[in-house]
């Protein structure tokens, strides 16, 4: 797919949770391709300490109004100034960047979309672009507190929702790997974005029941378009780059002790 | 139009913009953003003879102005270079130069043997400063008489023009480019990176998996071009410079300090289509100065 620079006019930024933002951005000519679970690499303009671009991942691409979603967690300096363009601003984009989730083999095919924390944010666009394939795909979302599960409205529009919660007030109690739907439903796949912790549970869970099963790793990167070979992840095939050859890893491929 | 062409030994450049290696890939990364034949050389990713891994994540960490990395040379070795990746680059219409690094002076001989063999590529780049690998690399660009045996052996196997890399981690850079000179390198560029350390204090580890890294960006910039104005002023060969480079402005102090070319690596991470954009800017810059070419403002710095 081809790669883009482009300079995106801020259109909203809301605050949906006080460690979070949702930037909505555009731009006159229509936005390019762009694949579910791939990010951008996002210049961080006005914040002395950052020097590099900060990778974020694609939360939605709504064509009809040629807007692309970020929503970015409030970590560190430089997503704490990134966090503060106004509507009118621009915004440096390198995208799309990395490989993107599996898409389904077919419309019938059972997927389960696993997020946590910000690693719900993908999902959003994968499961938009299940939908219209003509497929319905199934989220499960967990977060610490209710308050802490974002755009609930829109996952909701697209297929069913389960959550759960460690506190208790949204969903089930505990970890998403230990919901009752995955007793319930035998899915044909899962992928999941989130907490390492989150992921390698849920890979576990996969492994034993011989689904198949995909993570997104968000390694720290620098040029994220493969060239530096700052952002590696061990393979069974060697060293991979999350920005190029990720960040979507299938777990079998993956060193992790699940 | 000013003239930008650079000869560095028999290397003819279009311009004198090139690519750091390791920051650049293969070229191809970046075919999406910049138009890879303007550039003036592509200096790729660093080749040794055996495959490397390198070394294990974390390998990057950020610093005001600037990254650490300690990549530790991942690359697939020289035959698959030779088999897969040269066969995928040789007609790209620009300089494609292969940076060349080793364990020990064998090694470098029988990478650079190889490199010799393929006719598109007219250049090696001899990195003697990788300060990421526990052997070879920066130990044989420490001292004069490491430096002078590894290019000695390289420049009998190797017949087309040699760059030599050099390692800022040294008191005195210019005896050492004066060294390798001598074994007859065609050209030097400098600096490769500054070695480095970040601690993460709330679990009081270094933030790198092997302690220190290699310093780049523009914090850099200023110790390189002062080491650049000092071997400049020693060695009669071609000086490439490189050390932050971020746009023309930046390029011309190193030009002005006594480099014929330059090379652009950490700023590729920022924004991938900086080098055309630099291209453009030193011409810019040379034509609103009435400089009819590159040439008349090499080492043109006058005394304070």
């Amino acid at each position: 797919m081809k790669k883009y620079i482009l300079d995106l006019t801020v259109v909203e930024n809301t605050t949906p949770h006080p460690r979070y933002v949702l930037l909505k951005l555009t731009q006159e000519a229509p936005l390019p391709e762009m694949a579910p679970g791939q990010f951008a690499e996002i210049r961080i303009d006005g914040s002395k300490n950052t020097f590099l671009r900060r990778p974020i991942s694609i939360n939605y691409v709504d064509y009809a109004k040629n807007q692309i979603w970020f929503l970015v967690a409030k970590v560190g300096e430089g997503t704490q100034a990134l966090a503060k363009v106004q509507p009118g601003e621009t915004v440096n984009v390198v995208l799309p960047l990395g490989n993107g989730f599996t898409m389904p083999a077919s419309p019938a095919q059972k997927i389960l979309l696993v997020g946590g924390g910000v690693g719900t944010a993908p999902l959003l666009y994968f499961g938009k672009c299940i939908k219209e394939m003509g497929g319905e795909p199934t989220f499960l979302l967990g977060a610490r507190s209710a308050g802490d599960l974002l755009e609930l409205d829109m996952f909701r529009e697209l297929g069913p929702v389960y959550t759960t919660t460690e506190d208790g007030s949204m969903g089930e109690k505990g970890f998403v790997t230990q919901h009752s739907i995955l007793k319930e439903v035998r899915f044909d796949r899962i992928s999941t974005c989130g907490p390492k912790p989150m992921m390698v549970s849920v890979a576990r869970y996969a492994k034993t029941e011989g689904i198949a099963c995909e993570v997104s790793l968000e390694n720290k990167m620098a040029c994220g378009v493969g060239a530096c070979l700052c952002c590696v992840e061990g393979t069974a095939e060697g060293h991979k780059c999350v920005c190029k050859d990720g960040p979507v890893f299938d777990i079998n491929d993956l060193l992790w002790q699940i | 139009m000013a003239d930008l062409s650079v000869k560095i030994g028999s290397l003819e450049l279009k311009n004198p913009v090139m690519t750091a290696s390791g920051t650049f890939g293969y070229g191809k990364e970046f075919e999406d953003f910049v138009n890879l034949e303007e550039i003036g050389g592509i200096i790729v990713k660093g080749t040794t003879l055996n495959h490397r891994e390198g070394n294990a994540y974390p390998r990057m960490v950020e610093t005001p102005s600037g990254m650490l990395n300690c990549v530790g040379l991942q690359n697939k070795g020289v035959d698959y270079f030779c088999e897969h990746i040269y066969p995928e680059i040789k007609d790209i219409n620009t300089n494609m130069i292969v940076n060349v690094s080793g364990s020990t002076v064998e090694d470098y001989v029988a990478t650079a043997e190889r490199i010799n063999e393929l006719e598109k590529i007219p250049a090696i780049e001899l990195n003697i400063s990788c300060p990421n690998v526990k052997s070879g690399g920066m130990a044989f660009g420490v001292t004069c008489e490491g430096a002078s045996e590894v290019v000695r052996a390289v420049r009998k196997a190797y017949n087309k023009t040699l760059i030599v890399k050099l390692s800022p981690n040294v008191t005195d850079i210019a005896s050492i480019a004066k060294a390798v000179e001598a074994e007859g390198a065609d050209s030097v560029s400098l600096i490769n990176t500054l070695m480095g350390m970040v601690i993460d204090i709330e679990k009081r580890t270094p933030m790198l998996s092997i302690n220190t890294g290699g310093m780049s960006g523009p914090a850099v910039r200023p110790v390189a071009v002062r080491m650049v104005w000092q071997v400049a002023k020693a060695v009669g060969i071609p000086v490439i410079g490189l050390g932050g480079i971020m746009n023309a402005h930046d390029a011309i102090e190193f030009f002005m300090a006594g480099a014929s070319a330059i090379e652009i690596g950490t700023a590729n991470f920022i924004d991938p289509a900086v080098t055309v954009k630099v291209k453009n800017g030193i011409n810019e810059w040379l034509d609103a100065h009435g400089c009819k070419s590159l040439s008349e403002i090499v080492g043109a710095l006058k005394d304070y």
